[in-house]
């Protein structure tokens, strides 16, 4: 079985969605000044500061997360220029490159971010059962030979599997003992019943205690101390994305 | 300070060393200093045996808002002008605050400042456990020949400042040691590194308690490293942003040192460029509060300090 999509015409690539992390600033900034390259034949590609204020003052956000103003509420709050700075941003980003869930919208959107979590590259997906996106985060992990030459009309995408983590609970601070992370350094590793978690300010440790191994990720994220998260955890899965072609 | 003492070339013999001062948050969001203060808070401890100990988060402000400061830095504004400047409605809350902490653990320069008054401090750089003070201090650079002799965690290396104008907190007390520790990025807390600076805190007092119990520390040399100058990211002209970041064969290499030619940044777009002029150490590499100060990193020469053996005398 194959999906068939329509051409993915307009791809935006974002930056300073969080205006401290720096690598989508410069990166954006660089290629706003300079496109080159970005550019490929038969895509248009957009690159985009989200929230200039915060990157101006080098912080997270001004007044609330931009990256969580994206809601149907917020997307239709009247009240304009009352409106929390980043809830303004969201509705003038959702009017540039969206609407959101309609056919104006551009197809693909990049999010740069960073993390003060030892997690490397890692690639965020809404969906697991977007098959465009499974296909394009495998092609990024094994881009091979396809990107040489023109792309024949037709060309299919085999069906493949990818390895991803499904987001499962998110773990908070031990309160009350007031802890440090023990387990640092280690996303992606497997957290196992029994293992240390947690070291409390006088020494003592937390162990986890789950019903089974999970795989620990965005360990010790700095901005999500206010959100009351330590950690996520994770659960190893294979998704399976159908052979996809253009229409 | 030099008057206060019978010096010599081969022993200093001084008061006890019975009031010590810790002070965490100086830069809000700088949180092992921050949570080191509030556990000896709720530990109640401030005695223990032959010295008081007062804890103190330096920066409340900022510590809430998990900000380096509010408005202006507060461990520059220790400075015998700022610390004796009239105070207005436009007096910055940082220059009220050092005032504040003048008062409660100096003043500086007098005889009711504290013995010791130990500053609490992480950078984002790789500088490992590294204590600062100013070159005058022959009682922190014991402290440092101490901590480096028993610390086995990790290696200990300081930065003497060789300065007269002496601006930080830890000027306040009659001496004064500051423990950096990294790499920890700001507004987080790691476990290895929080073990790391309570390990260096609780070696401090030690020594205190060794002195203060009447052994003669014996006189020796250490190395240490005294800034020479700072080197800024290459910037935009006309928008001042920087065009480049630390190159990664210089990025987490405090210490090391550095020849001419070597690499210092990668440009954005792919260049690199090279260090010129003599070899030298580099420290605070990457240091992210830092770049609205325009250093990229300090560039530090290596010294042998001669120090004096000391004692203390007990006073009747």
């Amino acid at each position: 079985m194959s999906s068939c999509l329509n051409e993915a015409r307009r791809v935006a690539i974002f930056g300073g969605t969080h205006g401290n992390e720096m690598s989508g600033v410069t990166l954006v900034n660089l290629w706003v000044k300079n496109s080159a390259e970005i550019q490929r034949k038969r895509v248009e590609t957009k690159p985009f500061i989200t929230n200039p204020k915060a990157v101006e003052k080098c912080t997270r956000y001004v007044d609330t997360d931009l990256n969580r103003a994206f809601t149907p509420e917020n997307l239709s709050a009247p009240g304009g220029d009352n409106l929390p700075y980043e809830v303004q941003r969201a509705q003038e980003i959702n009017r540039l490159f969206g609407p959101k869930e309609s056919p104006d919208a551009y197809d693909v959107i990049f999010d740069l971010h960073n993390t003060t979590s030892n997690m490397g590259c890692t690639l965020i997906l809404e969906s697991s059962k977007d098959h465009f996106n499974l296909q394009m985060m495998h092609y990024i992990k094994h881009p091979v030979g396809l990107e040489v030459g023109p792309q024949p009309q037709g060309m299919e995408f085999p069906p493949c599997t990818v390895e991803a983590f499904r987001v499962l609970e998110r773990i908070d601070y031990p309160r009350d003992a007031n802890g440090n992370i023990v387990a640092m350094d280690c996303d992606w590793e497997p957290l196992n019943p029994g293992d240390p978690m947690f070291q409390t300010f006088d020494g003592k440790t937390i162990r986890y205690h789950g019903p089974g191994t999970v795989y620990p990720t965005f360990i010790n994220e700095a901005a999500y101390y206010e959100k009351q998260q330590a950690f996520v955890t994770t659960r190893r899965e294979a998704l399976v994305a159908s052979a996809i072609r253009k229409v | 300070m030099e008057g206060k003492y019978m010096k010599d070339m081969e022993h200093i013999s001084l008061p006890p060393l019975s009031r010590v001062a810790i002070c965490g948050g100086t830069h809000g969001n700088e949180l092992s200093g921050v949570y080191m203060v509030r556990e000896m808070q709720k530990k109640k401890v401030h005695q223990t045996e032959s010295v008081s100990i007062t804890t103190v988060l330096s920066n409340p402000r900022a510590v809430d808002a998990c900000r380096r400061y509010m408005e202006k830095d507060l461990n520059r504004c220790f400075t015998d002008a700022l610390l004796s400047a009239p105070i207005t409605d436009s007096t910055p809350y940082e220059v009220r605050r050092a005032q504040e902490l003048n008062a409660q653990l100096g003043p500086k320069g007098t005889p009711e400042a504290v013995d010791l008054l130990c500053d609490l401090h992480n950078t984002t750089a790789n500088m490992g456990m590294c204590l600062i003070f100013y070159s005058f201090d022959w009682i922190a650079l014991h402290i440092y020949n101490y901590i480096q002799s028993k610390m086995t965690s990790a290696p200990v290396t300081a930065i003497q400042m060789d300065i007269s104008e002496t601006y930080s907190l830890e000027s306040v007390g009659k001496h004064g040691i500051a423990i950096e520790v990294g790499p920890q990025p700001h507004g987080v807390t790691r476990a290895d590194i929080f073990n790391l600076m309570k390990e260096a805190v609780d070696l401090t007092i030690e020594c205190l308690q060794k002195l203060n119990s009447g052994s003669t520390f014996e006189g020796g040399k250490v190395e240490a490293y005294t800034l020479v100058k700072s080197v800024d990211y290459p910037r935009d002209p006309t928008t001042n942003n920087i065009t480049a970041a630390i190159h990664p064969q210089l990025q987490d290499n405090d210490f090391k040192l550095l020849k001419p030619g070597d690499p210092i940044f990668l440009s954005f777009s792919g260049e690199t460029v090279k260090h010129e002029g003599e070899e030298l150490y580099p420290v605070f590499v990457n240091e992210c509060a830092y770049y609205e100060k325009k250093i990229a990193f300090h560039l530090a020469k290596k010294v042998t300090v001669t120090f004096p053996s000391v004692s203390v005398k007990k006073v009747d």
